[in-house]
């Protein structure tokens, strides 16, 4: 029998590189792949997950595994696709997650096909998740380490790719896998977690939005319209952000909007950060549509806690909920992904959020 | 496994194995050296000067080991920019240069060089008319290449040298003939050329030596400074037993090019004949009748190369896109995107480079699988 052959999205990190030994193990033909996805000089020098010290950790990695490696080399499309969407979300006033946008269109949509057409049945990558199959198909769970579970950033995932997507450390815990990485003698066992954005340089978004979003100061606000100060540029900031506005006024303000037209920061009390519904946009369900009525729970920001609500409207790509008691800082860009109340651990779905309405 | 990529590198001739393995063990004296040790040494780096001198058409002391092709370019391009400054700062080269000499002239560009790139025609070869019409009264260096490595293309260099001479005599033309040895009959001396770039790897010389010609009485400043060895263009310990080997591989290229060119001349009309029954669409790169015949470059319409390449590895074969960066990544090729190649082509590029380990069962193997791969690279792009 020839053994099924998967292709593994190696980054450098720790996770992947255990992913790929998993898989050996179990006997696959593996080929790992990293995806070249800056352009020209590297961007973050040691820590990012897509730097040159990272596909050379990858492939001493993949030399150990004694599997083959390629560097594929993505970067104008991550350039044209995940960083110009990234750039024009913030111009827009919201909240991107690009790394979001990188599972959707660069991981399991281009590199998807790319490893198909290398004859591979599977991708996998070091994501926190797990796919089970069952009668109704495939079910994507939170991965069951829940303070690393990344199902969250896998909400686009639908039937067709669940079929063909492999997380092999999703059903560890991260100590479980930094132990076996260690047991192995993969070089990459002790190595940090990234956590930047893996195309602002030293992760200094300050200046990534000087350079690339044209930012320039306006005024901060509250609802009525009276200026209250001054901001550094409206990309710098988040809707729930309470420092940094360097506003004094008895209480604590937060942002509670922003306006991308005006070039001007709303700020509010706490109370006006609660929302009590909200819409996303590019909905997608991992197996059969949810229908208004439907409950559901929602986590609205990466390591957020799941919410009740109830879906009031589907329109296409547009979903809207209703949240049982009010959110806080719910930011538009951000990804809105649905879990099931049933078995919180199942993922459903998610969007963008594109709009929220205040409670 | 089917090598078609010696333009990357080729695997040591037994011939200069023997010398180098030999040397390694028995002759590790400094050439430099006074002593006997040394003396063995430095008698076997004679020998190879000798050999390399009559294989390029120069005399031996117009010879400078290097570490090879890309540290011969650099110290040509960078050397004589140098040395020149005072006469002029201005550089011409062709658009589709290796990278060693490309980025070596950038890197004078940020220190004050004004560089002139020449176009080249859509058969992928330089005009020596319009280098000539680039050079000004302060230029001081013009490189084009011999041999281009990606295409196989050979530029008349004698012509180029001998119109940039006419158009200003104190302007210096260095030529990267990295590939035209053992391709191509070379002969510096009637090229006219001041500075040429020579590598033993790509021969079937061993990794980590080159050389440099340096026609006497070349003005040329060294990059590296220390012990003074090389007339003092070179410092460094000489590498006696790779350049030993580099020796022995540079004389037989020259004495085998002819027997070896007709010996390749046919497997490559077979590659293309079979290449476009399988891809009727698809283009042969560069002009055939001004190709060496151990460079095949085609592309393939609506697949990218990177896909092509990737399937052929997994199929046994080897061979190359464009030239492989330093993650091993490939970016679109500057010397396809030089010959006016709209960006589809240049992405689906493969170059196949014959050598002497090269045979037809290569060719027919690589013909049997490319089909499937063609069918499969096309369904993912």
């Amino acid at each position: 029998m020839t053994r099924p052959k998967a292709v593994v999205a190696m980054s450098g990190g720790v996770d992947s590189s255990v992913a790929a030994a998993l898989l050996v193990e179990q006997g696959y033909d593996v080929t790992g792949v990293m995806l070249k996805l800056w352009r020209g000089e590297e961007i973050n020098h040691a820590s990012g997950c897509c730097s040159l010290d990272a596909a050379s950790d990858a492939r001493r990695v993949a030399d150990a595994l004694g599997i083959d490696f390629y560097v594929l080399n993505f970067a104008e499309r991550f350039e044209r696709s995940v960083v110009a969407d990234f750039n024009s979300q913030y111009r827009r006033g919201r909240t991107p997650n690009p790394c979001v946008r990188c599972n959707h269109w660069i991981k399991f949509g281009a590199l998807l096909e790319r490893a198909e057409a290398l004859g591979a049945r599977y991708l996998a990558t070091g994501h926190y998740a797990r796919v089970a199959e069952g009668p109704g198909g495939f079910r994507l769970l939170r991965g069951v380490d829940r303070a690393k579970d990344q199902s969250y950033v896998l909400w686009m995932l639908t039937q067709k790719q669940l079929g063909r997507v492999l997380f092999p450390v999703g059903a560890m815990d991260k100590a479980r896998t930094r132990a076996l990485a260690a047991e192995l003698g993969l070089r990459t066992a002790r190595k940090p977690d990234s956590q930047e954005i893996c195309f602002v340089r030293n992760g200094d978004f300050g200046a990534y939005a000087e350079r690339h979003l044209g930012v320039r100061p306006g005024p901060v606000i509250d609802r009525s319209g009276r200026v209250l100060g001054e901001h550094a540029g409206v990309a710098r900031y988040t809707v729930g952000q309470r420092r940094g506005l360097g506003i004094a006024l008895g209480e604590p303000l937060y942002v509670t909007a922003l306006d991308p037209v005006a070039n001007a920061v709303v700020v509010g009390r706490r109370e006006e950060l609660a929302v009590a519904a909200l819409e996303t946009d590019e909905t997608s369900f991992t197996a059969a549509a949810l229908e208004p009525g439907d409950e559901v729970l929602v986590q609205h920001r990466a390591h957020g806690e799941a919410l009740p609500a109830r879906v009031v409207a589907v329109c296409g790509a547009r979903l809207r909920l209703v949240l049982d008691a009010p959110a806080e800082a719910v930011a538009p860009g951000q990804s809105a992904a649905f879990y099931s109340p049933a078995d919180p651990d199942e993922l459903l779905g998610g969007g963008v959020i594109a709009a929220t309405t205040p409670a | 496994m089917h090598y078609l990529d010696h333009a990357a590198t080729t695997p040591l001739l037994p011939e200069a194995a023997e010398v180098l393995t030999r040397l390694s063990a028995e002759v590790f004296g400094n050439p430099s050296s006074v002593h006997a040790y040394g003396r063995a040494a430095r008698a076997e780096v004679e020998d190879a000067r000798d050999k390399v001198a009559a294989a390029i058409g120069a005399s031996p002391a117009e010879v400078v080991f290097t570490s090879g092709g890309t540290e011969a370019d650099n110290l040509a391009v960078k050397g004589a920019a140098a040395k020149r400054a005072a006469d002029g700062r201005h550089l011409v080269l062709s658009a589709y240069e290796h990278h060693a000499v490309l980025h070596a002239a950038e890197a004078l560009g940020q220190r004050g060089f004004e560089l002139s790139i020449v176009e080249v025609t859509p058969g992928g070869v330089v005009e020596p008319d319009a280098v000539a019409a680039a050079v000004r009264s302060d230029t001081v260096l013009v490189s084009v290449m011999a041999v281009n490595n990606e295409l196989g293309t050979v530029n008349d260099v004698a012509a180029i040298s001998a119109a940039v001479k006419a158009a200003n005599g104190r302007a210096l033309v260095h030529t990267d003939a990295v590939q035209a040895l053992g391709k191509i009959e070379v002969d510096v001396a009637a090229w006219g050329v001041d500075l040429a770039s020579f590598s033993a790897h790509k021969l079937g010389g061993p990794k980590g030596t080159g050389a440099l010609y340096v026609r006497a009485h070349t003005p040329l400043a060294p990059l590296q400074h220390g012990g003074g060895q090389e007339r003092g263009l070179r410092s460094g310990t000489l590498n006696a037993p790779g350049i030993a080997a580099f020796g022995v591989a540079a004389e037989l290229a020259a004495k085998d090019v002819a027997v070896e060119g007709e010996r390749l001349r046919p497997l490559k009309q077979r590659l293309l004949e079979g290449f476009f029954a399988a891809v009727p669409d698809g283009r042969l790169n560069g002009d055939p009748e001004r190709a060496v015949a151990h460079i095949v470059n085609v592309s393939v319409p609506g697949a990218e190369g990177e896909t092509l390449l990737l399937l052929l590895d997994q199929a046994g074969i080897a061979c190359s896109t464009g030239s492989a960066c330093q993650s091993g990544a490939l970016d679109p090729s500057h010397v396809l995107l030089a010959l006016g190649l709209e960006r589809a082509l240049a992405d689906g590029a493969l170059r196949f480079s014959f050598g002497r380990t090269t045979s037809a069962a290569d060719i027919e193997a690589l013909l049997e699988v490319l089909p499937e791969v063609v069918a499969r690279a096309r369904r993912a792009a």
